[in-house]
């Protein structure tokens, strides 16, 4: 027995069998997967991957479904209107403060509710249900919901604000350009606080718990314990979870569409929703695709430079 | 029952080599244990038998049959996995019936065949319960159940015990090895413990990186290994293994001391000499080969195990059968027994064998 | 973290609970609220907490003299379409991107996550030319395959995280037992992927429901409008009816709910599955 199963280093001989096995049992490895993958594939191919490629082409050409005789290509044009276009810059400087506040908003009060729900208290499954419940709720009802509820005539909040001292009368704070955002802000902070707090929950879930006890055992205050564990342990979540959320909201036009279609005086508008009205209202998709492009470039840079400072920070 | 050969097996991932040109005969009805550090390709070659890996390249043989390109279902070779892969919302009479299930084979010939074999591994109580309610050592039976209820050709078992508790893992080696006697099947055994490897095999088969370094049966890998990781993985406590020079029929350490190795041919300079801790007798330190200075001494009641420190050689673990009244401190005469040391050239590789012409 | 906390943090942290309880429940039963006010008392009873007389008038009558059930009717059928082809279509992609190593796989995770992040309004042009070119604006179909294509990318990462949490060793041992991959597929990891499945479906067709500017875009005829599109329209067509339009929006908010409890336990898993995605 033993002289049959030596220990032989034969020369690197081809077995006859080898090529047929590659191309029977590997061939099959190879293609399997792609057997349960072309659906996905075909439809993101057709729905979405091509309909990029056509999108960006439109940016360099006339098409105005109202205007079918003005068609065809006409080089950078779009661009060079856009860059005229004093609507852009304020959709621009509008997506800025629409993405950093309801951000800011959403990721803090989020953070809070993470926090509330890692403790434990009587009917905290209820509770949770209920608190998450506006995530569920479909967009256009919170925008229309919340519209009714900054109605200056039949809409509790204003009057509120006016026994509260911080408005001087009820008057409509969506008609006010100053304020207006607002309206949409708080929408949006409502609708996108129990994302956060999911993300945010799962993450403080993960940490250890015999962290906190050996934090504990040497002297941490519970405040060091958060600044010392807490959010170094929730960092890269953070990070992540911050840069594909802010991506998200620049890109998210329904609660401004239905709540103030962009309005008043443009005080409103951000980029996409700009890019939807000058689709769906002025059926203009040459200059849509233009501002569209741009929104992705500028979303792009943003996504470098996330990740280059996540690099230069994260020295680990 | 079958026999299974494996010729120039190669296994590559893109371009990473996992197994070299494996050449291995398993006779019907053997029971080949493949052992080895993790990592070493045992598992993969496993995997490749059982048709769940492609084979890079040679030929793999059932009963003289290539089998490379025939699926996991049609090999007719049953497997037992280290997680057990027992189908959590099937109860325990339909997880070991399943394969017989999907065959199509009449309902009560398969009802009559789970009964037997639950009868064997004593699980007829438990028979409709699910998994999730079963103890793990009761979990390892289905999954043996699973296999055997098919009666196939040979049997793969994926390191099986490695989830169980010291004392269940014992039990159930017995069991194996029981169930091998009954069946009288090929079996082909993974693991990574040798003294599973040691109890259960007929033939062990000791890879290490990709390639087999020795096959052969338990004692003759304990008594004759082919070269120094052989010698280091099989036997515990592992062998000592020690830088000497050599001479004709004797060795020199470092500070001169002499071990005499009458049936050792003159094997050049830099050699090293292998010896099993339970190899080394203990003595008058007037008598000895060498002086050992204990360290630290454990006494286990059947045995004592002395760490020594000899000078110029370095740390040297004795056994002993009994109980030896040593303790730290203690200058003792070590004498090498010349008929079960080894030495290994510089590239790794057992002389022994000329030793034994001369023994 | 478990010791008794001071009296002061007690309250401080019920009054937070309580806050963040108002804060989410408070527009919800605002919705409520109008929606069983009759219509003369909304405008005078416009900012009280509690209306002096309920009705259920406004539901019989969005339900029996307008276009609600229609709408609903088509969003039913589009969500459930959405959500019954994603769901297949995502759980053979997540298989995959599960169980085996291909060449190209790290190129495909990758550009589905890129459709998770270029604004998706940059295709509704095209969109609508293409779909307009194919003679299938106003249909129901092409809003299944455009919403369909949209999902797709996040329920394959959800699919994924399930099938990641079923070990490998079950299909082989099913293999091993005499299963193809498919019969090992259907017996032993489809009962296992049950809850995954739920899940998935769930997820899309909440999003599905809720679509609206694609819908919008895509449909104008009112026998083929969505609810979120109909009920936009409720605005512009007739006088605002704005008791109608709240008990049809509470009547809207109804299968997300649903749904929504139903899949609350997977949100954790599918928001820490890689794929971040509102």
């Amino acid at each position: 027995m033993e002289g049959k199963a030596v220990i032989s280093r034969k020369q690197n001989n081809v077995m006859p069998g080898e090529t047929r096995a590659r191309r029977s049992l590997y061939w099959q490895y190879m293609v399997e997967p792609f057997l349960y993958l072309s659906p996905a594939i075909v439809l993101i191919g057709l729905v979405m991957m091509i309909p990029l490629v056509i999108g960006i082409s439109y940016s360099f050409q006339s098409i105005e479904l109202l205007n079918p005789f003005n068609t065809g290509w006409v080089g950078f044009e779009n661009y060079i209107d856009l860059w005229a276009d004093r609507k852009f810059w304020i959709a621009l400087e509008n997506t800025f403060w629409w993405t950093f506040w309801s951000i800011a908003f959403q990721f803090s009060l989020g953070l809070g509710l993470a926090l509330l729900l890692n403790t434990d208290f009587f009917g905290k499954k209820l509770f949770q249900a209920l608190v998450f419940l506006p995530w569920a709720v479909p967009t256009f009802l919170s925008a229309l919901t919340w519209a009714w509820l900054f109605n200056p005539v039949i809409g509790p909040l204003p009057h509120w604000l006016t026994a509260l001292g911080i408005l001087s009368e009820p008057y409509n704070i969506m008609g006010d350009p100053d304020l207006a955002m607002w309206g949409p802000i708080v929408a949006n902070i409502w609708f996108g606080v129990p994302f956060f707090a999911i993300t945010l929950l799962a993450a403080l879930q993960s940490i250890p718990g015999e962290l906190y006890e050996a934090a504990e055992i040497d002297g941490a205050s519970a405040w060091q314990s958060f600044t010392k564990i807490t959010l170094p342990f929730l960092a890269p979540m953070i990070a992540i979870t911050v840069m594909l959320r802010t991506i998200w909201i620049a890109n998210f036009a329904d609660l401004i569409f239905v709540m103030t279609g962009g309005g008043p005086a443009n005080s409103t508008q951000i980029l996409s929703s700009y890019v939807f009205t000058t689709a769906f209202r002025k059926l203009d998709f040459g200059y849509a695709s233009a501002i569209a492009v741009a929104l992705l470039a500028i979303l792009l840079v943003y996504a470098v430079f996330v990740l280059w400072l996540r690099k230069k920070l994260v020295k680990i | 029952m079958a026999r299974i050969e494996l010729k120039d097996v190669k296994k590559r991932y893109g371009s990473v080599e996992v197994l070299r040109d494996v050449n291995l005969d398993i006779e019907d009805g053997e029971f080949i244990v493949l052992v080895g550090p993790s990592g070493c390709g045992k598992s993969t070659l496993l995997r490749m038998i059982a048709g769940l890996e492609p084979i890079t390249g040679g030929d793999f043989l059932i009963d003289g049959k290539r089998m490379n390109d025939v699926r996991p279902r049609d090999r007719d070779i049953a497997m037992v996995f280290q997680s057990y892969a027992l189908y959590p919302h099937m109860d325990v009479a339909r997880n070991m019936g399943f394969s017989m299930e999907i065959r199509k084979d009449p309902a009560a010939e398969r009802a009559s065949r789970v009964k037997k074999a639950a009868e064997t591994l004593g699980l007829t109580a438990l028979t409709e319960r699910l998994p999730k309610a079963l103890s793990g050592g009761q979990r390892q039976r289905v999954a043996m159940g699973r296999a055997i209820i098919r009666d196939p050709r040979a049997f793969l078992f994926d390191e099986p015990l490695s989830n169980l508790d010291a004392a269940l893992r014992v039990e159930m080696r017995l069991e194996i090895a029981r169930l091998h006697q009954k069946l009288g099947a090929t079996m082909i055994y993974v693991t990574h413990d040798q003294v599973e490897a040691l109890t259960l095999a007929d033939r062990i088969v000791v890879l290490n990186g990709g390639d087999i370094q020795q096959v052969g049966s338990p004692l003759e890998l304990y008594e004759r290994p082919a070269n120094k990781f052989v010698a280091q993985f099989i036997g515990s406590p592992t062998m000592n293994i020690v830088p000497v020079t050599g001479g004709d029929g004797e060795v020199k350490t470092a500070d001169g001391s002499v071990i005499k190795l009458p049936h050792l041919p003159d094997c050049g300079a830099a050699v090293e000499l292998g010896i099993r801790p339970e190899h080394i007798d203990v003595v008058d330190p007037s008598e000895g080969d060498l002086i050992g200075v204990a360290d630290v001494v454990e006494h286990l009641g059947s045995d004592t195990n002395i760490f020594t420190v000899v000078e110029g050689l370095g740390p040297l673990m004795v056994r002993k059968h009994g109980n030896i009244p040593a303790k730290s401190g203690d200058r003792l005469g070590l004498r090498i027994q010349p008929e079960n040391a080894h030495i290994f050239g510089p590239d790794g590789r057992a002389l022994r064998r000329v030793l034994e012409k001369v023994g | 973290m478990t010791h008794s906390p001071k009296p002061v943090l007690a309250v401080g942290k019920y009054a937070a609970l309580l806050a963040y309880l108002s804060f989410a429940l408070f527009p919800l039963y605002w919705l409520l609220k109008i929606a069983v006010t009759p219509d003369q008392l909304i405008y005078t009873e416009g900012t009280n907490l509690w209306p002096s007389e309920f009705t259920f008038d406004n539901f019989r009558s969005v339900v029996f003299q307008t276009d609600f059930l229609s709408y609903f009717g088509n969003s039913l059928y589009v969500s459930l379409g959405t959500a019954a082809v994603t769901t297949l279509v995502a759980a053979g992609a997540g298989y995959a991107f599960s169980r085996f190593n291909f060449a190209g796989k790290r190129l495909l995770i990758a550009v589905m996550l890129i459709t998770q992040m270029f604004p998706l309004l940059m295709i509704i042009a095209p969109i609508y030319k293409i779909i307009a070119g194919l003679g299938m604006l106003n249909s129901l179909t092409s809003l299944i395959v455009v919403y369909t294509a949209f999902n797709v990318p996040f329920a394959t990462f959800l699919m994924q995280s399930f099938f990641d949490g079923i070990p490998k060793d079950l299909e082989e041992a099913a293999m091993m037992d005499g299963c193809s991959r498919f019969q090992a597929l259907y017996k032993v990891i489809f009962p296992l992927t049950l809850p995954g499945l739920g899940a998935t479906l769930g997820f899309v067709f909440t999003a599905a429901w809720s679509e609206l500017l694609f819908a919008l875009m895509l449909i104008s005829k009112n026998e083929a409008m969505t609810f979120p599109v109909g009920l936009l329209t409720f605005v512009s067509k007739f006088s605002v009816d704005w008791g109608q339009m709240m008990a049809a929006g509470v009547l809207a908010l109804v299968p997300s709910c649903l749904f929504f409890i139903f899949i609350q336990r997977y949100l954790v898993q599918g928001l820490t599955s890689g794929a971040v995605k509102g």
